[in-house]
């Protein structure tokens, strides 16, 4: 669908290849900045992996080992609230971003024990703000919340929290209508080719587009096009399964790490991890059981709770688990950003590296998650 | 995982017509048959309650001193379907009733419940045979206590003998609302009047498809036949273009062509479409669009692209009762022969008869899908409710369109049309005809909702008591 | 609205009010034949609704049964003294069941 105000032989400042959570983003902070901007998408059955969003905007537990991606997700934290309330307006709709903190449940003592353990060493490496609570203090947090008896405490951000991450990406869209951005839809990019001053972009349909710079945000198709400007990125599926219940009563009032109740009454439960190279998104019964049996765990009276859903999505995950982010040297003005967490960076991907890319210069705090550091990599961390 | 993990030759889903008729050609090559079904006793929709029902008419039908009456068509169906109950019940297929699936993963590997707990089985080959459900037909006012699908005063009349009384109206084209109309006369029932809703030129539109009116002679004869006892009873038969349904809070009257009725039970109908639930859930199912509606790519024998899973019936592509049934003994026979039960050419030779006989069902339905085609979601007003569960309008629909959805799955995704308690299996075909009519594209062109596993709602205690 | 054509043989609870019923039909018929079509408030806007399919696929008949919620009425056999009621807006995990 085109916007009213631009024709596809038009010369675009920016393209956006990918109209997923992260690509929806940057081009919203891009035509916010003024820009006229272009989102190329597939359709409605591209690898998506927006559509898996848990929704959590969260901070605990990320950047173990990479201090810039521990504060670049701070960064979006505190940017966050602002976001929501710009981009509710746009949806027609509240974001829901509700920030008063996340949890990690423990069951059993053996779970606490190794949570305080992961909690004191991020403390070491200058992540703050996580505490250890016990059950008294997580009922004194949560008054009348039913927990079950194996919850021995939790892990607790008070700066975390979530959000409807459906809700921010059609008010993203509405965003880019209401800003005459042209959102093309339908057809997959075939090839990137330098042009003059700029890029010229061909797809499958036969349509041709040209853009002064162009960014690269296209999830699990990122490694293939980033190759055309001379980046290497590599990037694996990762698969996430997801339950959610029949709309219920509020009785989760916090949103935890696997466990969290929408705005809507709906309680969300996730979520696997699954690393086996499948490009399959389907949901097992086996792994949906694990993840039912365990949020009847933390929460005895769910176990009566109806099942309407579930569903899989694939996220994009870099060797190291971090996002990657990089201007093309070989093709200046081609970036390219992948994450598996583009629900809480949302803020910082349409605040600051928006305006980077309007710049021409990506922000330095950015130069540690540069994808030449996968060079060398052979093995790869479990995902996080 | 469960304690005991069923391994039927097999297991077949649904005892409609299709359903039977594949266990008993089944069990009649010696395959062991596990079936399932939702309901208290088989017979699917179309013979629903038929055999508690057949001792409550027997006496009846004996008295019955009008010839024409023992003609009835409704009568002949009914006759088909005894005669496939008895043989179910005889054939020796372990039936379990209450029973409804949810997931169907590799293998095939089946999981159903059955008294709110989670059973499973690993049968050899898998064959589906869901039936149809009712084409959603959107109106002002349909979501008010009171409005109901033709298809369900039919079961409450199947099952319990209840017929129309007091203000009840119908609204609606298509054969089931005058197999309907004529049934719920025959007993008692009284209608303040039927809204016909069929575009204009049915007559001109049927010509156009002579060699099929020819072939389908009989179909027509039946439906004509169920249009006569409407008339001769006396309803008040009504041409329209459209209909709404006004009250606060429960339905209080009809409205159409600027006239206002008092109502309080209004029955729409605009067709079945097949149900295509589980198949849309199934990695490896295709689907296609044809006259109007999805449904399952299937080979001649009901093989879908996922090994081991096979479709018969209606839920393989609307073709009524009689060639579900035929194609249930089809998709049997293919299983028998996958299985090494039988050779390709004892299979083929005992085909043949069902095959001839499928044909001509099946050429009759381009016929009705002509005289009837569906109502064009273009005119359905933006403030109309689509999606019931999550209470969102064709105008928020087309809302999600102009934001750059292409499909089901996006639009769902942008303002919740599909994600309540049915999972799309009402505003389904509402929300898919939406699309492509704000787009301006043919149905073919928009992606359908995909489902997922659980298909069925159950408990997350009852998944959790699946873990190994 | 509908009206017997058979005898009713015994008796469910409506919101505390006794319905005849015959053994084996759904809750959904015997509500229908008592005149009832509201069901339910919906969990969304809290809007009245009845049974669109009485088939198990619109999950508009959903009421409490027995002190358990979200029940289809269409797919309950009603039985002599079976106690049921309207579901009012979404499950809350705190009434017992």
């Amino acid at each position: 669908m085109l916007s009213m105000m631009m024709q596809p032989s038009d010369r675009y400042d920016i393209a956006v290849l990918g109209g997923g959570m992260l690509g929806s983003a940057i081009a919203f902070g891009c035509a916010a900045g003024g820009a006229r901007v272009a989102v190329l998408d597939e359709g409605d059955v591209a690898l998506r992996a927006a559509r898996g969003n848990f929704g959590l905007v969260w901070s605990q537990g990320k950047g173990d080992g990479m201090p810039a991606y521990a504060a670049w997700t701070r960064r979006s934290l505190a940017a966050w609230g602002d976001l929501s309330d710009r981009v509710s307006g746009l949806a027609g709709r509240d974001v829901g971003y509700r920030a008063a903190g996340g949890l990690v449940f423990c069951l059993g003592e053996a779970e606490l024990s190794a949570r305080r353990e992961q909690v004191q060493r991020l403390h070491n490496q200058g992540h703050e703000g996580v505490r250890i609570l016990d059950r008294r203090a997580l009922l004194d947090l949560m008054p009348g919340c039913p927990l079950g008896p194996e919850v021995v405490g939790a892990s607790y951000q008070p700066a975390d929290g979530h959000a409807d991450p459906l809700t921010l990406l059609r008010g993203f869209k509405a965003g880019l209508l209401a800003a005459g951005a042209a959102m093309l839809n339908g057809a997959a990019i075939t090839r990137i080719t330098a042009e003059g001053q700029g890029f010229c972009i061909e797809r499958a349909d036969g349509g041709t587009f040209r853009a002064g710079r162009i960014v690269i945000a296209a999830g699990l198709g990122t490694p293939e096009l980033a190759a055309q400007v001379g980046l290497a990125v590599p990037v694996r599926p990762v698969r996430g399964q997801n339950i959610v219940t029949e709309r219920l009563a509020p009785i989760l009032p916090l949103p935890a790490s696997a466990i969290r109740q929408t705005t809507d009454g709906t309680v969300q439960i996730g979520v696997t991890t699954e690393d086996d190279g499948s490009y399959d998104p389907i949901t097992r019964t086996e792994n949906l059981a694990t993840m039912a049996a365990r949020a009847i765990r933390v929460l005895p009276a769910l176990a009566r709770a109806n099942v309407v859903r579930s569903w899989g999505a694939l996220r994009p995950m870099t060797p190291d688990g971090f996002p990657a982010y990089a201007e093309s040297t070989t093709h200046p003005g081609a970036f390219v950003a992948v994450c598996h967490s583009a629900v809480t960076l949302a803020a910082v991907h349409a605040g600051p590296l928006a305006a980077g890319i309007l710049a021409g210069r990506l922000p330095d705090e950015l130069a540690p998650l540069h994808p030449r550091r996968f060079e060398g990599m052979l093995a790869h961390v479990p995902a996080h | 995982m469960t304690p005991d993990v069923l391994m039927p030759d097999v297991l077949v889903l649904g005892a409609g017509p299709a359903g039977m008729a594949a266990a008993i050609a089944a069990r009649g090559q010696g395959l062991s048959v596990l079936l399932l079904d939702e309901n208290a006793a088989p017979g699917g929709q179309v013979y629903r309650a038929l055999q508690r029902r057949d001792a409550a008419d027997a006496q009846e039908r004996r008295d019955a001193a009008d010839a024409q009456e023992r003609r009835d068509a409704a009568d002949a169906q009914e006759r088909a379907g005894k005669v496939l109950l008895a043989a179910f019940a005889a054939c020796g297929a372990e039936a379990r009733h209450g029973a409804v699936l949810w997931a169907v993963e590799d293998g095939p590997r089946v999981f159903w419940s059955e008294n709110g707990a989670a059973r499973s089985a690993a049968p050899g080959r898998l064959i589906l045979a869901a039936g149809a459900t009712e084409r959603p037909m959107p109106i002002p006012g349909w979501t008010l206590p009171g409005v109901m699908g033709v298809g369900a005063a039919q079961i409450a009349l199947k099952t319990a003998g209840l017929v129309p009384d007091g203000d009840a109206w119908i609204a609606g084209q298509g054969p089931l609302l005058w197999l309907y109309a004529a049934q719920a006369l025959k007993h008692g029932g009284r209608f303040a009047g039927i809204i016909d809703l069929a575009p204009p030129g049915v007559v001109s539109r049927a010509l156009r498809h002579l060699p099929a009116v020819l072939r389908g002679a009989d179909y027509l004869a039946q439906g004509l036949l169920w249009q006569r006892a409407v008339k001769r009873a006396g309803v008040a038969v009504l041409a329209a273009r459209e209909v709404a349904a006004e009250g606060e809070g429960r339905l209080e009257a009809v409205v159409f062509d600027g006239q206002r009725h008092p109502a309080d039970l209004l029955l729409l109908h605009d067709g079945v479409v097949p149900n295509t639930q589980v198949t849309r859930a199934i990695q490896g199912c295709r689907h296609v669009w044809e006259q109007g509606s999805w449904r399952p790519e299937l080979d001649g024998w009901g093989n879908t692209g996922s090994p081991g899973v096979m479709v018969a019936g209606d839920s393989g592509g609307i073709g009524g009762a009689a060639a579900a049934a035929l194609s249930g003994t089809l998709a049997a026979l293919e299983a028998a022969r996958q299985l090494d039960r039988i050779t390709t050419e004892r299979r083929d030779a005992q085909a043949r008869p069902a095959r001839l006989s499928l044909a001509r069902h099946r050429a009759v339905r381009p016929l009705l899908d002509a005289m009837f085609p569906p109502r064009p979601m273009a005119a359905v007003a933006d403030t109309t409710i689509l999606c019931r569960c999550e209470e969102v309008s064709a105008g928020q629909v087309r809302g999600a369109v102009a934001l750059g959805c292409l499909g089901a799955n996006q639009v769902k995704a942008f303002c919740r049309a599909g994600m309540g308690a049915c999972q799309g299996r009402v505003c389904g075909p509402a929300v898919h005809g939406a699309i492509a009519a704000a787009r301006g594209v043919p149905g073919e062109a928009v992606e359908p909702f995909r489902t997922r596993f659980p298909t069925k709602p159950l408990t997350l205690g009852e998944l959790a008591a699946l873990q190994a | 609205m509908f009206r017997r054509t058979e005898p009713t043989d015994c008796t469910v609870f409506w919101d505390g009010a006794a319905l005849p019923a015959k053994r084996g039909e759904t809750l959904a018929v015997t509500l229908l034949a008592a005149g009832i079509t509201h069901f339910r408030d919906t969990a969304v806007s809290g809007a009245h609704r009845g049974p669109l399919c009485l088939m198990g696929a619109c999950f508009d008949c959903l009421v409490q049964v027995e002190g358990e919620a979200n029940v289809q009425a269409c797919m309950v056999a009603v039985r002599d003294g079976l106690r049921a009621g309207p579901q009012h807006g979404a499950r809350d995990l705190d009434d017992a069941p």
